[in-house]
């Protein structure tokens, strides 16, 4: 790979990363703190592009009597390692893969494990009040529900399959990016969703249950929701906790 | 600028000194081009390549992003991409500081920053390492720039160590992620500065400076600084970048091939556990600032086994060996990486059992 070639990866993978963060699609990978970083870097590595390019090109442009050198100093192996620098481009651009959906869910063990706090704030005056979903499985699970009392609340998340195939709500949680993704779960009784695939979105307004299931996978207590009613919607801009 | 500021062995001392690293020779070839461009004559180099590639790319994009509807390969995809996505403000930020050492930073600085005598240059570098802000992927070219600037291998290894391990962030998000149990932020800042300086004392006393073989960088040389130093981020970028993708390619499998069923069971033994949890830092290659969320959901887990986890994945994990083979050399690599694992699991294994 000469140093043109590297050039153009690095405009595209400057390019790329410009294009992810000034839209919202940076928000399917990573948090929404790592923006203006991830603007930066994606400047910086346009303007390494561009100066590569100018001490590159300039030599014969203006036909200076600078030796033309550095045309041997290709054959100093420039790294070929480079080239494996357009999958990720080629991720960005072209497949821009969806956030972390039910088949993640499914396959790590849901996210509650200590308390995070001792008392919970009082909910939202709305009614219903909106929480998020880790929101109320913290209530509902470390305080069981005092917090929540006979309150409506209304949660937003994507449908997966439980164990026993009934539909469970989940929402996805990141720390860092979505290799540490890990899901939420809430159980659903009363009034279940049905009739939708995984990874439909839906907004769900319910009460608190006393109901606990155990997680198959890492046999953590999954709280339940007794569900009013439901509604798909579409894709949320924000899909993580 | 002196000529020679490449040759980090003088000619009349083969062996290498402290601070002396081999560089590989550049592979010349007589008639000034390499054989691979020689495969379809002169006129088609990488940029044909390259265009070549994309125009195919972009029609092929459908049914590429058909292939894509397994759930399996779509969570690969989007694992992959989001560790790309982290890690590049990182890469490029450790780039620039990296290319500011390699270029503007004079190899007299070092020598007065840090103690003259190796063995004291190692805790130095630990602190340094401390104090700095930095991510795995951004500290291996800072510790390649490092060791070629003359600054003593050991000193450089040992900050490429503590320098993601132990940092203000990492430490406070340790804190936020492990609330009733603030020994851990404690715990693991000194089991990952006690690696950080074991490895650089080990290195004084087995490493080999031939085992660290860094690729000859004749354009750091140049005497135009702004050309040399924009030189350095490019070829930084390319290198260090190119060898990230491998370690999220391998890592982005791991995440959709292990299954947390399996650690269920190995949480139950004491030892096992400590081993099972040390494996899974080195193969998932999180980024060191969130690994720390990771290990409290582990909450099968022992806290002994889960600091374990937190000490060996900042200085061991498969993109920081892909990236450690690129910049110093697979035969540097392959010995470091195993050493470190082991001094790491020890070290918080001790240290878990008597804080924790």
């Amino acid at each position: 790979m000469n140093r043109q070639a590297q050039a153009v990866v690095l405009l595209l993978l400057g390019g790329a990363v410009l294009r992810a963060s000034l839209s919202d699609l940076y928000l399917r990978y990573v948090k929404e703190g790592l923006r203006p970083f991830l603007i930066a870097a994606g400047l910086l590595l346009v303007v390494a592009a561009i100066m590569t390019l100018w001490y590159e090109l300039r030599p014969v442009l203006t036909r200076s009597d600078e030796p033309a050198d550095d045309h041997d100093d290709h054959t100093h192996h420039e790294p070929r390692v480079g080239w494996l620098l357009i999958l990720p481009v080629l991720g960005l651009l072209l497949v821009a893969p969806p956030a972390l959906g039910s088949y993640a869910a499914n396959q790590s063990g849901t996210a509650l494990n200590a308390p995070r706090q001792s008392d919970y704030p009082p909910l939202p005056d709305a009614d219903p009040a909106p929480v998020s979903v880790l929101d109320y499985a913290a209530r509902a699970l470390f305080d069981r529900g005092a917090s929540i009392g006979d309150r409506r609340v209304l949660l937003t998340g994507f449908l997966a399959t439980g164990e026993d195939g009934r539909p469970i709500l989940a929402r996805m949680v990141l720390s860092c990016c979505a290799a540490d993704g890990r899901p939420v779960k809430l159980g659903l009784t009363g009034d279940v969703p049905a009739g939708l695939p995984d990874d439909t979105w839906v907004e769900v307004i319910g009460r608190y249950s006393d109901r606990i299931g155990r997680d198959p996978v890492n046999d953590a207590e999954i709280p339940y929701l007794q569900v009013e009613s439901w509604r798909p919607i579409p894709t949320p801009k924000q899909q993580y906790d | 600028m002196s000529t020679d500021t490449d040759h980090a062995v003088p000619a009349d001392d083969p062996q290498g000194r402290p601070g002396g690293v081999t560089t590989e020779a550049p592979a010349t070839h007589p008639d000034g081009s390499t054989p691979s461009r020689r495969w379809l004559g002169d006129r088609i180099g990488s940029v044909e390549v390259l265009a070549a590639l994309l125009i195919l790319l972009i029609i092929v994009r459908d049914p590429l992003a058909g292939a894509l509807d397994d759930p399996r390969l779509q969570t690969w995809t989007t694992v992959f991409v989001s560790i790309m996505v982290q890690a590049v403000p990182f890469l490029v930020f450790g780039v620039l500081l990296s290319a500011v050492i390699a270029v503007f930073v004079p190899r007299s600085f070092w020598a007065r920053a840090l103690p003259r005598h190796p063995a004291l240059a190692v805790p130095a570098a630990s602190a340094a390492g401390v104090v700095l802000p930095g991510c795995e992927c951004g500290s291996v070219p800072i510790a390649g720039s490092l060791i070629r600037r003359g600054v003593t291998p050991a000193a450089a290894l040992a900050f490429l160590l503590a320098a993601p391990a132990v940092n203000p962030i990492v430490l406070t998000a340790t804190a936020v992620a492990f609330p009733g149990n603030p020994e851990m932020v404690l715990a693991r800042g000194l089991a990952s500065l006690v690696v950080a300086m074991v490895m650089g004392w080990l290195w004084l006393r087995l490493g080999r400076t031939e085992w660290i073989r860094m690729p000859r960088r004749p354009e750091l040389d140049d005497p135009r600084r702004g050309r040399a130093f924009w030189a350095a981020v490019r070829h930084d970028v390319t290198h260090a970048g190119g060898f990230l993708v491998l370690g999220a390619m391998a890592a982005a499998s791991i995440n959709v091939l292990v299954p947390e069923r399996l650690l269920q069971t190995l949480a139950d033994n004491a030892w096992l556990s400590i081993l099972a949890l040390a494996a899974l830092a080195v193969l998932l290659s999180l980024c060191s600032e969130a690994d720390a969320f990771v290990a409290a959901s582990l909450s099968q887990f022992s806290l002994t086994s889960r600091l374990v986890f937190l000490v060996v994945g900042p200085m061991v994990d498969l993109k920081l060996i892909s990236m450690q083979a690129g910049v110093f050399g697979r035969r540097f690599a392959f010995r470091f990486a195993p050493t470190t694992f082991a001094v790491a699991l020890l070290v918080a294994a001790a240290v878990g059992a008597v804080l924790l």
